[in-house]
């Protein structure tokens, strides 16, 4: 046997508390790894996008459409190479609760300047030689079962009916930020069936020179600011961070729940070796009676702790990791969710950080605890 | 004194207690346990000490074991004055010369009976075949071999206490202290436990100071001395 050894033993001397403060650990972290997660990926969400695109959104907000018009006027500024437009279209596919991204793009135009779509099956051009073709995310074909060459039928919502599209391409994203789980398809199409009665969302620039992309951006705010669709333009980047910016209360939740959920472990794990310790006056009077110094039955009562909470942090972070590792069921709505290593070593140091704090007060007690005194309490 | 032979095989003072006073001062009250108590134990001796409850023997023995401090005078073991250290060379040199025998054997309900005997050995630097070696051997003394692998909710009051005894000897310490080592056992089993002691002394030229109230316990040992309203007598 060994100090370590001793240490286990106290350990499994009630199994059951020990497991279940354990678990409790664990589930906390798990938590803890998700939500933190959570905000990683929004921050890192709010990183993805080019600063070199420019986004013309509408002033009055990103609900608004803008006026067809505006294209050739974007088209003529100075600085601006080409210029592309899109739409959301917000289908399901059979069940209404599981939401994708759907956009219509100017297809043309809008392909070249996002080099992120890389197309893994299909082609481009087969795409653009049929109306109702559509650009598959890797993500949805594999949840859906889709294939290349399906024919696949949306609900529209807002556009209502059916709607029928033919995948002709697949893409995986070079970056993975930019999510796998989105479908494109023609504008034109959408055009056609609403009888024209659709404007562009957005419109997407891409610069001669991204050197100048705030004075482009101030100079297209300026020049529509009195026509009939006053523009909000930006980067790309800039314009995602808004979205994000749009989860904000929720990272602030997230930092809520977290902090609760970590004071309530703290209370369990203090609490069990409260009564660890208590259970044990006698053992560690002995201890101290054989020679153990008050430094030693110290730091046998916070190893003990320690290792509750790391063991248990540990296993709760592991669980977050594999649980969300590739396509999972956050990634739909956070593209790229996933726990970072960067979560599971600040985990790890929290969890060392509760075993230090729970284990401090029992500690301490142990280290102080007179041998005289607890052996009279005790015989 | 029962076996005065042996008291011929004693050798130099072991222990020299000084003026030794133990008062507890509750609000303005004091209660004085013992005052100028002056003894002197020599090496290899086996000496038994009765009085009544309340007395002070636990006192003087936990003093004596660098468990509790005195309020006045000195204890010197083995030319160290134990009562000028502090609670941390205190720790130390109890785990060098102090072999502790409980009433309640003070088992850890959790380990086996071999790694109970171990505990003393994990603060020394022995290796690990060393502590088994050792542990084994003192498990011998006590005759439990057979049982190093049982924890002490397996083995009877009388067994625990041998096991405790094999702890109390597996770090050879200088002096073997027990606070009433058979109170908590039956005739038969507390005779064992005084073969033990016995042995211990004779064999293997043992120290040892046992609180007993039990007179029949104190004629096995070479002489009883007698603590009584804060008055030790020899
Ligand atoms: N913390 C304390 N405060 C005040 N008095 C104390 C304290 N601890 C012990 N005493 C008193 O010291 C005296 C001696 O106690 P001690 O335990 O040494 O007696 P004892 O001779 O071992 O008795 P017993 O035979 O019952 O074990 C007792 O009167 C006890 O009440
Ligand atoms: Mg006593």
């Amino acid at each position: 046997m060994t100090l370590s050894g001793l240490v286990w033993a106290n350990l499994r001397r009630n199994k059951k508390r020990t497991v279940l403060t354990m678990l409790s650990v664990v589930v906390a972290f798990f938590l803890f790894g998700t939500l933190r997660s959570v905000i990683t990926t929004l921050d890192k969400a709010s990183e993805v996008g080019s600063e070199g695109r420019l986004i013309v959104s509408s002033a009055s907000g990103i609900t608004f459409l803008l006026p067809q018009a505006h294209a050739n006027r974007l088209q003529s500024v100075d600085g601006v190479k080409s210029v592309a437009w899109a739409n959301w279209f917000g289908g399901y596919y059979q069940n209404p609760n599981d939401f994708f991204a759907q956009f219509a793009i100017k297809a043309d135009t809008y392909l070249p300047m996002y080099p992120e779509i890389a197309i893994t099956a299909g082609s481009v051009d087969e795409f653009m030689r049929e109306r109702t073709g559509a650009i598959i995310g890797a993500g949805l074909i594999k949840k859906y079962g889709w294939q290349l060459g399906q024919k696949v039928t949306l609900k529209g919502t807002f556009m209502p009916g059916d709607w029928e599209f033919n995948i002709r391409a697949v893409y995986t994203p070079s970056d993975p930020a930019f999510g796998d789980e989105i479908m494109l398809f023609h504008y034109e199409y959408l055009y056609e069936r609403t009888g024209g009665e659709i404007t562009p969302g957005w419109f997407v620039l891409e610069l001669n020179r991204p050197d100048r992309a705030g004075d482009i951006a101030a100079g297209i705010d300026a020049q529509f600011k009195n026509s009939v669709g006053p523009t909000k333009t930006q980067t790309e980047r800039a314009w995602n961070a808004g979205f994000v910016t749009m989860w904000g209360n929720i990272g602030f939740l997230v930092g809520a729940i977290g902090t609760a959920v970590f004071f309530a472990i703290l209370f369990v794990a203090a609490n069990t070796m409260m009564m660890a310790v208590r259970e044990r006056i006698g053992e560690i009077a002995v201890l101290k009676t054989l020679g153990f110094g008050n430094g030693t039955v110290f730091g046998l009562v916070l190893a003990e702790s320690v290792l509750i909470t790391v063991l248990g942090g540990f296993l709760g972070l592991l669980l977050a990791r594999t649980a969300f590792l590739g396509r999972n069921a956050l990634s739909a709505f956070f593209p790229g969710f996933g726990v970072t290593g960067g979560t599971i070593i600040l985990g790890l140091v929290m969890a060392l950080a509760l075993g230090l704090v729970s284990g401090a007060v029992p500690a301490i007690q142990s280290a102080r605890l007179s041998v005289v005194s607890a052996l009279r309490r005790v015989a | 004194m029962s076996h005065p032979s042996k008291a011929s095989t004693n050798g130099k003072v072991l222990v020299e207690i000084r003026d030794l006073a133990k008062v507890y001062r509750r609000g303005g009250e004091a209660i004085r346990v013992f005052e100028n108590v002056n003894l002197e134990i020599r090496q290899g001796e086996f000496l038994a000490l009765m009085g009544p409850s309340g007395s002070g023997k636990s006192t003087l023995l936990n003093i004596l074991a660098g468990l509790d401090t005195p309020t006045s005078g000195s204890v010197v073991v083995d030319g160290q004055e134990i009562t000028r250290m502090n609670g941390k060379r205190l720790a130390a040199w109890r785990s060098n010369h102090i072999g502790f025998i409980f009433q309640f054997y003070n088992l850890l309900p959790v380990l086996t009976a071999a790694q109970n005997v171990e505990l003393p050995l994990l603060l020394t630097s022995l290796s690990k075949k060393q502590r088994r070696e050792h542990v084994m051997t003192a498990l011998g003394i006590v005759g439990l071999t057979d049982r190093s692998e049982h924890f002490p909710g397996q083995l009877s009051g009388g067994q625990q206490q041998r096991v405790g005894i094999a702890r109390a000897v597996v770090s050879d310490p200088t002096i073997i202290l027990g606070d009433e080592p058979t109170g908590d056992l039956d005739a038969a089993s507390g005779k064992e436990i005084l073969d033990l002691l016995e042995r211990l002394s004779t064999e293997f030229g043992k120290t040892i100071l046992m609180v007993t109230h039990d007179a029949h316990a104190a004629e096995r040992a070479q002489a009883t001395m007698h603590m009584d309203k804060g008055v030790l007598s020899r």
